[in-house]
């Protein structure tokens, strides 16, 4: 409906080529700033150096602080931590009391006998 | 003797930066023509240029030599003119309510008796950019590339490092995306 009121007044096509040609009829200015290739050049030459040995030890370092971090945070657990059970209860003497305690309770052939 | 464009990226690649300035004095203009088609602010075009030689810089060692040095370059600013493009889409929704007084003026000309609004007008150039900043990146790099320098698909596809079909699907919506953006503004205007 919009679209046919439009085309009843304003020849789109038209409008399009006209402003396409007027983009060709005026290419855009090439003048460079004064001064441009000066101020490039100073941040070329102000660029760092990209080495990659300088990286890989400042990636180094930069491992280093959290490592560090962890070990201090070991030490300090290891360090406060509450001290281990005694050797009388043992995990493992404890498993073995409970599994065999079933067996001794079972009654014996003999007494079921009796 | 003026050195010649081998010599001078092969200095620049041995470390010699300063072998890097006659390159830039030579190609800058160009370089500048082209980032003027996607920026309107000079400070955004003088960003545009600055990256694009700072990448050049970067990547010289990926300069082969089989195409010119300024095809390469070329490439290049293309490539950042889109990414400048994409980054910078906000006024694409905008209305055209604020045309300035030559722009209503050669419309109502074009409305009235088409023939007569002058394509050399400034006003139609100020009209076509506002146009095209209401597109889409890729539609605008396309309409800029194939319909205002009247490159051909296999240099577009080149340049934008695109495959020819994606060339000609991108032709083929930014024409339209072009229209719709004529009809909203004659919507706008007249309805």
């Amino acid at each position: 409906m919009a679209s046919n009121k439009i085309a009843s007044f304003m020849n789109l096509d038209q409008l399009q080529h006209k402003l396409i040609g007027a983009a060709r009829a005026h290419p855009p200015a090439d003048q460079v700033p004064y001064g441009f290739e000066t101020r490039l050049m100073a941040r070329l030459r102000a660029r760092p150096v990209l080495d990659a040995w300088a990286l890989w030890s400042r990636a180094l370092w930069r491992a280093a602080t959290p490592c560090v971090a962890i070990m201090v945070l070991l030490v300090a657990w290891f360090l406060l931590a509450p001290p281990a059970p005694p050797p009388g209860t043992d995990l493992s003497q404890e498993f073995e009391n409970t599994v065999l305690a079933a067996a001794e309770l079972e009654p014996q052939p003999a007494d079921v006998l009796r | 003797m003026e050195r010649t464009e081998t010599e001078l990226i092969a200095a620049v690649l041995q470390g010699d930066a300063a072998s890097f300035e006659p390159l830039v004095q030579r190609y800058s203009p160009r370089v500048f023509a082209t980032a003027r088609r996607y920026a309107r602010r000079e400070s955004e075009v003088e960003d545009i240029v600055q990256e694009v030689w700072l990448k050049a810089f970067q990547k010289l060692k990926g300069f082969r030599g089989e195409a010119p040095f300024e095809h390469w370059l070329m490439r290049l600013a293309v490539r950042t003119c889109y990414d400048f493009l994409r980054s910078h889409q906000r006024n694409r929704e905008t209305a055209f309510s604020e045309l300035s007084e030559p722009e209503h003026d050669w419309l109502e000309r074009f409305v009235s008796q088409p023939d007569t609004a002058a394509e050399s007008a400034d006003a139609a150039r100020l009209l076509v950019g506002r146009i095209l900043e209401h597109l889409s990146p890729a539609g605008r790099l396309v309409i800029t590339l194939l319909e205002i320098e009247e490159r051909s698909v296999k240099e577009i596809a080149k340049l934008t490092g695109w495959s020819v079909p994606l060339v000609k699907v991108r032709a083929f919506r930014a024409r339209a995306e072009m229209r719709k953006v004529l009809a909203r503004l004659a919507k706008e205007k007249y309805l």
